[in-house]
């Protein structure tokens, strides 16, 4: 059984099919059917720096479950600002807590916090590093909406920088997905994670124009373009507009064609886009609720995975 | 310059081996320690680095830097007597050093040889190159680096995953 969920990297196929199958099976307890699975557990928050959405569906899954959270605060108030090490700070929430969520900008965090604390840590994000909740409700997202066999899917924006398409990437790779990664070039995927991808078999095309694909795949993941990737306002604003997905971009579009967003989107993707039969991204936002609220119970409830 | 030790596969005596160089002694032999030899010319230093061996250890230490070699143009060897260096000490040296052999002598003696072969985790030895690791910060952590290739040499950070398969000696901490 897994302790720990630090990274993608360590979830063989088998083991995604067990987090995502336990998903769908508490996916009712997610939309507000009662249960008590971790009735008396706490789940202690470690949230070095601000997030919304994560911080808030790892609260509901733990609260969906029956059991209670405690959070960490603001950084500013507390033992960090005094230059607490995170290995002491997990060593002793990690006795009031019977599982630590934590979000922390530097790499690697999540599992030297493995390191140190008594119970079990999920990465909720560790600076560039790895995000693998956020790859697993994609994912979940992916099997509900379309299918993960045989899918061609389109990776759209910042590919560079962004770590929610790069272990996405990888974990698509363990389904022989067939993916075209679309980005300004100044914003391409690393050649490592390219090669890493076609070691395993993956099909990976690389192009800068959206339309060439738009009509030909089953699923298209947009990420945010941020602005301070440009130092020229002009040729963001260029990059920017080249990216956005409207109703007129989606007209000859497949017909089974979900869209997919991690959230916040800015400008990639018109509101109008919104009521389409197309947008996935709010039930893709959910879908982290339940996918979350699995590996609580397996990790505090005592399922099995793979 | 002449080369050091240029039958050191026939002859196990560090005294008959010095007697092949034919310009004379340039470091004499040792009685007993430790000698590494076919270390890659201009590394020697890195590899007392590597070792924990300073000025202020106390060993008495030679270090022979950029003679030359058949099997690799320069070569640097390090001598240190009156210790035998640990194999799990020495193979870390396999990380800027991959064609090292390693000479253990007594009485001279030479009574082991063998080559550096790198573990599979290098722990405290080289940080991370990533400035934003983990690892890099106070944390009570010693770096530790995963050994994902031996020729080339490929590291691969424990922590934060990034590679390190270039200047390695750089960040030898």
């Amino acid at each position: 059984m897994k302790r720990h969920v630090l990274s993608m990297r360590e979830f063989s196929k088998e083991e995604i099919d067990s987090v995502l199958d336990l998903a769908q099976s508490v996916e009712p307890l997610a939309r507000g059917k009662k249960s008590s699975i971790l009735a008396g557990k706490i789940l202690a928050l470690l949230f070095f720096e601000p997030s919304t959405r994560t911080r808030m569906s790892f609260e509901t899954a733990m609260k969906r479950l029956g059991g209670s959270v405690i959070n960490l605060g603001p950084a500013e108030g507390s033992s960090i600002s005094k230059g607490e090490s995170l290995a002491d700070t997990v060593r002793v929430i990690g006795g009031y807590a019977d599982a630590l969520v934590i979000r922390h900008p530097k790499e690697g965090s999540a599992r030297l916090a493995s390191q140190f604390s008594p119970v079990p840590v999920l990465n909720a994000g560790d600076g560039a590093g790895h995000h693998p909740t956020q790859t697993l409700l994609d994912l979940y997202t992916i099997r509900k909406e379309s299918r993960l066999e045989n899918l061609h899917i389109a990776l759209v924006g910042d590919l560079k920088y962004g770590r929610t398409v790069h272990s996405l990437a990888y974990a698509l790779s363990l389904y022989g997905a067939d993916i075209t990664l679309v980005s300004p070039p100044a914003l391409r995927m690393p050649d490592p994670i390219k090669s890493d991808l076609s070691s395993k078999g993956t099909i990976v095309r690389e192009t800068s124009d959206l339309g060439e694909v738009i009509d030909n795949v089953d699923v298209l993941y947009m990420t945010r373009i941020q602005r301070e990737r440009f130092p020229d306002p002009v040729e963001y604003q260029k990059v920017a507009s080249s990216y956005r997905i409207t109703p007129e971009s989606l007209a000859n579009s497949r017909e089974n064609l979900i869209i997919m967003h991690p959230l916040p989107r800015v400008d990639e993707i018109s509101p109008s886009v919104d009521d389409t039969a197309h947008a996935r991204y709010f039930q893709q936002s959910f879908y982290g609720v339940p996918v979350r609220m699995a590996l609580l119970k397996m990790l505090m409830g005592g399922d099995q995975v793979g | 310059m002449a080369e050091l030790a240029v039958k050191t596969d026939k002859n196990n005596d560090e005294t008959d081996r010095i007697k092949e160089e034919p310009r004379g002694l340039r470091v004499k032999p040792i009685t007993n320690g430790t000698v590494i030899d076919h270390i890659a010319g201009g590394q020697a230093l890195n590899v007392l680095k590597i070792l924990g061996i300073s000025g202020t250890t106390g060993a008495t230490v030679s270090v022979v830097m950029n003679v030359e070699s058949k099997k690799l143009g320069k070569k640097d060897i390090v001598k240190v007597e009156d210790r035998e260096l640990r194999e799990e000490e020495l193979n870390k040296i396999a990380l800027i050093a991959p064609a090292a052999s390693i000479n253990i002598i007594r009485n001279c003696k030479v009574i082991e040889k063998r080559p550096v072969d790198l573990p599979d985790e290098i722990v405290g030895v080289v940080r991370c190159q990533n400035p934003n690791c983990i690892s890099n910060t106070h944390e009570p952590i010693k770096s530790r680096m995963l050994v994902k290739g031996k020729n080339p040499v490929v590291l691969r950070c424990l922590y934060c995953e990034q590679p390190l398969t270039e200047r390695i000696a750089e960040y030898l901490i």
